[in-house]
């Protein structure tokens, strides 16, 4: 049976087609899901997608938690459905309190466009369980509001329980703190990467195809299930 | 609804037939003593308020080209044939048939004088406005690009100008999910207090989808949607755009005092009116479409009434508006951003409305077609306009402006580069050419793209900084559009027909270096004050030079855009033409990249290499100087080269493959081997200093896959071609036999290095 990955559009998103063009290449399928929509149509996953949701006016991502959608995609996100947001996504599930801490202003002030290199720290989410922990990945990555940001307590417990997903290597590019390039739930089901796996698909269109490995590792532990 | 003088104390057009002595701004609104005595023939009374404000908006320069349009008609006059032409001049924006049932639509248009008031929001509002022109088309926006020339770059101006300008673009074409594929960026004195900020978006459709802005049918409703309106950029067409720049230290406060002519950008609700717009289209919603730009309300009312049945009734009182106190004249004439103007059947006026709900858009019928052939518009039920469209959309003032050669044209060109001083060492040799890969007109351009979204869509094959941006069109069958824009002011100001040729001609070669077939020219004419006879003159040689250059190579001028009154005071700057060329890639997959990254192939310069100085970079970097003859363009041969680039890219031959121009070979080496992270080891044929730095036009250097040698040399002999073989790629360094060797480390500082020094 094909994974059903759900690609929620909210108003001002703009990666979705990216998002829904890497989960078909992986070997799901993708469901569009509206943001206007209380239903999560029964997907088995669902995926956040980048862009400027709302204009990203007030904050990023802090009108999109109040989308309709998220009333149904919060509660079967903490009962274990796999959910991945990718930038602008990453910034909605911390404004909707699935993970902790904030995405702010580079620390340069700048929109920074270009390619980063991260090592996988992690492959006990269903996301990154294709990757082997330590292994590096050359994605792109694009935002103004990409710096990862928490208290030292958080940082610690993010640390000690092994919530950090992927790191910056060679350079932080944004500021983040530890830097911290995504992060998980304590469950590890919930994963929100501030570089962009949907752009590293294909060697034509991208730096190459590193990303690939999130949407596969989705379909394949949706498979096993 | 012809009452008189209403008790609201509007100036009707029955106040206006009653009171024909009354006195009327319109020098303030920019019109001529003969423009206004013109408007009141055609009306046979003085016009109203909002009258003037229609005309002065439709007749000003920026709007109805009334200074360039005669020499704009040889564009279609001369025009080649080109069966993939399915609209041209005249519409919104050109569309080309690439195959496949696929359609594209590109355009490029300046934002210059907004860009130089308020830069950021300058250069947002330019990106936003060309964007909804391709939207108006019935296509899919794809993809921008930006051609950007600013004064010097070490200049304090320059310093407030580049950053605002680059982080408008970022903000707007980030948030509008558009990829920013390629672009220029050149510094030059005369580009100091007048920045040229040239925006091109291209959009895709299928055969069929194509709109036109044709208000047909009476009865049928007129819908505007999208933002409401406000106070901002009033006049910015017809105040802003259509004058010359005063002197900067006036008392009047200089230019900041034209600041609320420059409009505000919301790219959010520009993506939600692009995704709504696609929905309406799909649906069968739409009779007739036209995005707000210039002259705002205004335009688009009397261009849909005037190339429709003729038409138009308007009540201005349903307009949303941002302000309750804005008077008609200023919604007519407001350049709020984000608007968008439709023709929509009655049948279909509630399932449109309906999908400008669901994506947040407002949407309101604000008056309907009419079979009257009048203009009119009602405020709280008193009429206030009452003319025939055509009369501001189409049959306004042709001007045949004076032209003369400028006097100081003959000292230029005997101002001949070829008595300068040249390097005649290797190690001179060697500091030319990190120069002049330091210069910020030839550094990596890194800080700025770094600033612009190129993967978002996922279709972005090539981008900066490539030779051109190459798109995908089709997943399956990997057909793609190349795009590229060049112009050079230099050339153009020691020759502007000329000059113009050879933006023409770099333009198709870097389309062509890609793999990619040219198909078809958009332009984006910069230039000074038309009421100087000189810059006449400038662009009756551009205009001509373009003309004669399309249909030499057998590619139509499609669309374009001329901003003139780039000046400030009596200084104006280079002619600047930037030319835009499209081109169709059968397969994206087969793309040829200017990066050397394959060991062992071979090096190989195509086409003749002269001693060319004049306007080149070298001239400028080295010595300051701007004089001689620019290359001569060899349109033939540019067509030749193209064919082997073309054919030896789909036949797998080629490695990588660089255009030539500004800096010569020495640049294009450099840059291919920063590109593709592999050195190179080149013999030259000839005098080394010629080879390195001359601007030649119609030249490459492409890097041949070890085995292909034979079959290249026999492709390019069958065009002509000459072909020099130069070395082979390899190693960590740029190494020149006999001259010198640099480590691919200090090019890339050299390259790297400038504009974050510069701008932080």
């Amino acid at each position: 049976m094909t994974a059903r990955v759900g690609v929620v559009t909210f108003p001002g998103s703009l990666d979705d087609a990216d998002a829904a063009r890497a989960v078909t290449r992986a070997g799901g399928e993708p469901v569009p899901l509206w943001h206007g929509e209380r239903d999560l149509h029964g997907v088995d996953a669902v995926i956040l997608p980048g862009g400027f949701s709302y204009g990203d006016y007030l904050r990023c991502g802090a009108i999109a938690r109040f989308a309709p959608v998220m009333s149904a995609l919060v509660p079967a996100a903490r009962a274990g459905l796999p959910v991945l947001g990718i930038c602008n996504g990453f910034q909605i599930l911390c404004e909707a309190h699935l993970l902790p801490g904030a995405l702010t202003r580079n620390a340069g002030l700048r929109f920074i466009s270009r390619d980063v290199r991260l090592r996988i720290e992690t492959a006990r989410t269903p996301w990154t369980s294709g990757y082997t922990a330590g292994q590096q990945i050359v994605v792109p990555l694009k935002s103004g509001e990409g710096a990862y940001a928490a208290d030292p307590g958080t940082l610690a417990e993010l640390e000690a329980a092994g919530q950090v997903v992927a790191r910056y290597i060679e350079i932080n590019p944004n500021g983040s703190a530890a830097d911290i390039a995504g992060i998980c739930s304590d469950s590890g089901s919930v994963v929100g990467l501030m570089p962009h796996p949907e752009h590293a698909v294909d060697e034509l269109t991208g730096p190459g195809s590193d990303g690939l490995g999130f949407f596969a590792s989705v379909i394949s532990v949706l498979a096993g299930a | 609804m012809t009452g008189g003088p209403g008790p609201s104390g509007q100036d009707t057009v029955s106040v206006a037939a009653a009171t024909p002595g009354r006195q009327q701004p319109f020098a303030e609104l920019g019109l001529t003593a003969a423009e206004y005595d013109r408007i009141r023939d055609v009306l046979r009374r003085r016009p109203t308020d909002s009258e003037l404000a229609i005309y002065s908006g439709m007749w000003s320069e920026h709007c109805s080209y009334k200074s360039s349009k005669v020499y704009l008609r040889q564009f279609a006059d001369k025009a080649p044939e080109s069966a993939a032409l399915l609209a041209g001049i005249g519409e919104q924006a050109g569309v080309v048939d690439i195959g496949q049932g696929y359609a594209v639509t590109f355009k490029i248009e300046s934002h210059n004088h907004p860009s130089y008031v308020e830069p950021y929001q300058g250069a947002a509002t330019g990106v936003g406005g060309i964007v909804r022109d391709i939207l108006a088309m019935g296509a899919r926006p794809v993809a921008v690009m930006d051609a950007l020339r600013f004064g010097p770059a070490d200049a304090a101006d320059t310093r407030r100008v580049l950053p605002g300008v680059v982080g408008g673009i970022s903000f707007y074409g980030n948030c509008l999910g558009l990829p920013n594929i390629g672009g220029e960026l050149a510094f030059d004195p005369c580009y100091a207090g007048n920045p040229l900020v040239n925006a091109l978006c291209v959009g895709v459709m299928r055969h069929g989808d194509m709109k036109f802005a044709a208000a047909t049918g009476p009865g049928n409703k007129v819908v505007l949607f999208g933002s409401r309106t406000g106070p901002d950029g009033i006049g910015g067409a017809s105040v802003l755009a259509s004058a010359s720049f005063g002197n900067q230290n006036a008392e009047d406060g200089g230019e900041s005092s034209k600041r609320p002519s420059v409009q505000v950008g919301d790219p959010f609700m520009e993506k939600l009116l692009i995704e709504c717009c696609l929905e309406l289209y799909s649906s069968g919603l739409v009779t007739a479409i036209q995005d707000l730009g210039a002259a705002g309300i205004s335009c688009a009312t009397a261009e849909l009434a005037a190339a429709g049945t003729g038409g138009m009734r308007v009540s201005l009182d349903a307009v949303p508006t941002r302000d309750a106190s804005l008077r008609p004249a200023e919604i007519l004439r407001s350049e709020s951003q984000e608007r968008m103007a439709a023709v929509v059947e009655p049948r279909h006026t509630d399932g449109f409305l309906a999908v400008c709900a669901k994506w947040g858009v407002q949407a309101t019928v604000i008056g309907e077609v009419t079979d009257t052939g009048r203009l009119e518009m009602t405020w709280h039920g008193e009429l206030i306009v009452d003319m025939p469209p055509g009369s501001a959309a189409d049959d306004g003032p042709v001007y045949h402006r004076p032209v003369a050669r400028p006097a100081g044209q003959d000292a230029l060109a005997a101002a001949d580069p070829a008595g300068l001083a040249r390097p005649a060492t290797g190690s001179g040799l060697r500091a030319t050419l990190l120069d002049l890969l330091a210069s910020p007109g030839l550094a990596d351009k890194t800080w700025v793209t770094q600033q612009y979204d190129r993967y978002v869509r996922g279709n972005t094959v090539l981008a900066m900084p490539e030779d051109a941006g190459l798109l995908r069109i089709d997943e399956r069958t990997g057909l793609g559009v190349a795009l590229a824009t060049d112009g050079n002011g230099r050339y153009c100001k020691l020759d502007p027909y000329a000059g113009t040729q050879l933006a023409l001609a770099e333009a198709y070669r870097n389309v062509a270096a890609t793999g990619a077939r040219p198909l078809a020219v958009t332009n984006c004419l910069n230039f000074g004050s038309p009421e100087d006879p000189g810059v006449m003159w400038q662009f009756e040689q551009a205009t001509a030079g373009l003309a004669d250059g399309c249909a030499t190579l057998g590619i139509p001028v499609t669309g374009g855009n001329v901003s003139f009154y780039n000046q400030t005071g009596g200084a104006a700057i280079h002619p600047t033409p930037v030319v835009g060329v499209l081109g169709v890639h059968d397969d994206v997959r087969r793309r040829l990249s200017i990066g050397f990254a394959t060991g062992g192939a071979s090096i190989v310069l195509l086409g003749r290499t002269r001693l060319e100085l004049g306007g080149s970079a070298w001239a400028q970097v080295t010595h300051g100087h701007l004089g001689g003859r620019p290359p001569r363009p060899d349109l033939d041969a540019e067509r030749s080269l193209a064919a082997v680039l073309i054919a030896a890219a789909s036949g797998g031959l080629l490695a990588a493959a660089h255009d030539l121009s500004d800096g010569g070979l020495a640049i294009a080496l450099a840059e291919s081997c920063l590109r593709g992270g592999l050195g190179c080891r080149v013999t030259l044929p000839g005098d080394p200093f010629s080879y390195l730095f001359s601007e030649s036009a119609a030249r490459a250097v492409v890097a041949v896959r070890p085995g292909s040698q034979p079959a290249f040399a026999a492709l390019a002999a069958e065009h002509d071609l000459p072909a020099e073989v130069l070395g082979s790629v390899g190693g960590d360094s740029l190494l020149v036999a006999d001259c010198f060797e640099i480590p691919l480390a200090e090019l890339a500082a050299a390259h790297g290095g400038t504009l974050p020094a510069l701008f932080g």
